[in-house]
């Protein structure tokens, strides 16, 4: 089996080494998925794949609890990862027309990454932030308070640097 | 073993430590209702059907999952657990589609079943219909997750009985379904079609793919010629859907039904089954005298033959060349069989009727091709062709008995228990022992290779060979057995597989059934068949002599490496996107 399938080469050595410490071990799974993902950014196919034949499961059980957990991605991430919390207060608090707004500018629906993997969009329950809600957080920027027609701006600062 | 003393509905009753709620009730004579229960294989008390009072329990406790205490007091029909168990069962209604009548499980579907014997006369929720769309990949199976439960009872037995993982819970919430990874048609995924899924299935979310309009098209075609063979394992079956019990002995019914609905010839797969002895005892006795590769696998068995595609492929070499008597007899119906009945081949249609669909996916191989045709063109399941029987208005149960047709309807008794486990190891012994010897075998029955148990071993010696054979049915144990011989740890010279629990009589295409002993006592009834039968031994049939006489001439010449023995395909145990990579 070629490794090389859209990932880079250079990550295989270091996925090898994380499932060979698990070897046989199925409940180690989670784990391993989330030690993979942190390395690769997500976890396609060929990456399950390996962690099935590593730890003797089958392909269904790991792609069980990949589609389980929401934190598990099959698909890249883009270079910024904004996360729309859907908690109670900030839904209450108009965290859907927030989501919107942002499908509506990158063209996207929650789950996607736009096409020249700058942005995804994910939604999440609860960031934990609820006296500022609606909350969005971009990597490791927390906005509170988002009003929709904040959006276009707050995407031009990212795309602005993310090009650069 | 310790025991425990509690009181259900009144009645004391004395069970041993461990029991269930579920189990001790049924010996005061009480069932309690389950839906995600599946004897022996799944017990996760997911549907909450089988919810009971515990006196003193904060919550209803669900029967099935819970283990009975000392001095525990049950009421399995309070009005509390009534009332509870209905609710539940109205949630699990609330979203399944009303099809009740065009649904291929409308009167033997369990979720309808109980819906009526809880006197479920009202849904008072009514939750979006899910939308997704069939899985008609394979032709095989039929994959419809809009009346899936979620009971998980395919995905235990596919894990556990199987050890395939074919198909398991993806995603979460409400959109969980059950199918294979990445939610991929089944076609696609490592799944050896042997239909395991289906025989568990409580509604219609998983079953046969119909061929029946396609086998009533071709009877009502006058330019067709359309011959039909049945397996050993559908005779010993078939009654079930007409109210006998498991077991029964219908051959004769079985050949009149099929005549009355128009098979122009009925013939029988059992003599296939003769011939696959010839030619594989003689391919066993060919690798014995040649160095191997031994051992040497049966290849009867088509779940079996995809299972070591997709996981094992490094012993495809270990496998049998020959075909299964269902594609030997396809071969031969459009050969050998035309060319003695002065019929044109290319008007000949072989339906097969068979306990399995994964015989529907193996007649589709593009290695079934020997005769410059398709060579079985239709398969049915013992179950469509109970339905056929049901549409024509026949009532099969008083038909009298019949004969099958010359020539390829004429078999012996070693033919026919290729329908259980163990039987296709007897019948080749039965064989080889008097080829080799030239003696007559005394005694007959190979006891040691017979029953239930998952794997049996036997030793046999023959002239100055002791040979060393294994028998196993699950692909849970055939796993066990291959792992063994991968290393090292067995010498066997020949290992018998079949793919379905109990060989063929457990097949994913015969009637559906939750008695306990089904599958004893069809095997009871394929021993029966063999005793019945004035030949029981392969090498004996006078029609597959005249056979090599007239036209193969001789086992693993020619003409038989040209119809009756096939190769086999690499796959991958991560589905076919995986295959090319």
């Amino acid at each position: 089996m070629s490794k090389s399938v859209g990932l880079q080469e250079e990550v295989w050595p270091e996925l090898e080494r994380i499932i060979q410490e698990h070897r046989g071990d199925r409940s180690a799974l989670i784990q391993v998925l989330h030690r993979c993902q942190e390395l690769v950014g997500y976890l396609p196919r060929e990456v399950q794949v390996k962690i099935a034949e590593g730890l003797e499961v089958s392909l269904g059980e790991v792609y069980g609890v990949v589609s389980f957990y929401s934190l598990f991605s099959t698909k890249p991430r883009g270079k910024y990862r904004i996360s729309v919390c859907k908690g109670t207060a900030c839904y209450v608090r108009g965290s859907m027309e927030v989501l919107e707004r942002l499908e509506k500018e990158l063209g996207i629906k929650a789950g996607d990454s736009t096409d020249d993997g700058l942005f995804s969009l994910e939604v999440v329950r609860c960031l934990g932030a609820c006296g500022l809600s609606p909350v969005m957080t971009i990597n490791d920027n927390t906005y509170g308070l988002v009003k929709p027609d904040a959006i276009p701006q707050i995407l031009r600062a990212y795309r602005a640097a993310g090009v650069a | 073993m310790a025991e425990v003393t509690l009181t259900i509905d009144g009645q004391q009753v004395k069970v041993p430590k461990g029991t269930t709620i579920l189990q001790a009730a049924r010996q005061v004579g009480r069932e309690i209702p389950t839906l995600c229960y599946l004897e022996g294989i799944n017990a996760i008390g997911s549907c909450r059907v089988c919810l009971v009072e515990v006196q003193g329990a904060k919550t209803l406790m669900p029967a099935c999952v819970t283990e009975v205490a000392e001095g525990m007091t049950v009421l399995t029909n309070s009005p509390a657990a009534r009332r509870a168990r209905q609710l539940n069962l109205e949630l699990i209604l609330s979203d399944h589609p009303d099809e009740c009548t065009t649904c291929p499980r409308n009167q033997s579907c369990e979720l309808q079943a109980l819906a009526e014997k809880m006197n479920i006369r009202e849904v008072r929720f009514r939750g979006p219909r899910p939308n997704y769309a069939l899985d008609a990949s394979s032709p095989s199976i039929v994959r419809d997750p809009n009346k899936c439960i979620l009971c998980r009872r395919c995905v235990a037995v596919c894990e556990q009985v199987q050890g395939v993982g074919a198909v398991v819970p993806l995603e979460r919430g409400y959109r969980t379904t059950i199918g294979p990874a990445f939610h991929e048609p089944l076609l696609e995924a490592a799944c050896v079609l042997c239909g395991q899924c289906v025989v568990a299935c409580p509604v219609g979310a998983l079953y046969e793919r119909d061929y029946t309009e396609e086998v009533w098209a071709a009877l009502a075609d006058p330019n067709r010629h359309v011959v039909v063979q049945t397996a050993p394992a559908v005779r010993v079956a078939i009654g079930e859907e007409f109210g006998l019990p498991p077991g029964a002995v219908t051959t004769g019914k079985l050949v009149a039904a099929l005549r009355r609905l128009g098979f122009d010839r009925v013939f029988d797969t059992n003599f296939t089954a003769d011939l696959t002895i010839i030619e594989e005892g003689s391919e066993l006795l060919h690798r014995l005298q040649n160095g191997g590769p031994l051992p040497m696998f049966t290849s009867c068995s088509p779940g079996w033959i995809k299972y070591m595609e997709h996981f094992y492929p490094e012993l495809i070499e270990h496998i049998s060349t020959c075909k299964s008597p269902q594609q030997m007899f396809g071969a031969l119906a459009k050969t050998y069989y035309p060319q003695q009945a002065g019929i044109d081949p290319a008007a000949v249609t072989v339906v097969s009727i068979m306990p399995c669909t994964a015989k529907k996916y193996e007649a589709q191989r593009p290695e079934m091709n020997s005769s410059g045709f398709q060579d079985v063109d239709y398969v049915l399941t013992t179950r469509e062709l109970a339905r056929m029987i049901k549409t024509a208005g026949l009532d099969f149960a008083s038909l009298p008995e019949e004969e099958y047709d010359d020539p390829l309807g004429i078999s012996t008794g070693a033919g026919a228990i290729f329908g259980t486990t163990g039987g296709v190891m007897e019948a080749a012994v039965r064989t080889v022992y008097e080829i080799v010897t030239k003696n007559e075998l005394p005694g007959l029955d190979l006891l040691p290779v017979r029953g239930l148990e998952g794997v049996k071993e036997a030793t046999v010696t023959i002239g100055d060979t002791t040979l060393k054979v294994a028998v196993a049915h699950g692909l849970a144990n055939a796993r066990k057995v291959v792992e063994r011989v991968l290393n090292k740890e067995a010498d066997y010279h020949f290992i018998e597989i079949m793919c379905c629990p109990g060989g063929c009589i457990g097949g994913g295409g015969q009637p559906i059934t939750r008695l306990d002993d089904a599958k004893q006592k069809r095997m009871e009834g394929i021993y029966q068949v063999d005793r019945d039968l004035p030949i029981r031994k392969s090498h004996e049939n006078p029609a597959v002599q005249k056979l090599y006489e007239d036209f193969l001439k001789e086992p693993l010449g020619h003409k038989s490496h040209e119809l009756l023995h096939t190769t086999y395909k690499v796959r991958s145990r991560f589905g076919s996107v995986m295959e090319h990579v």
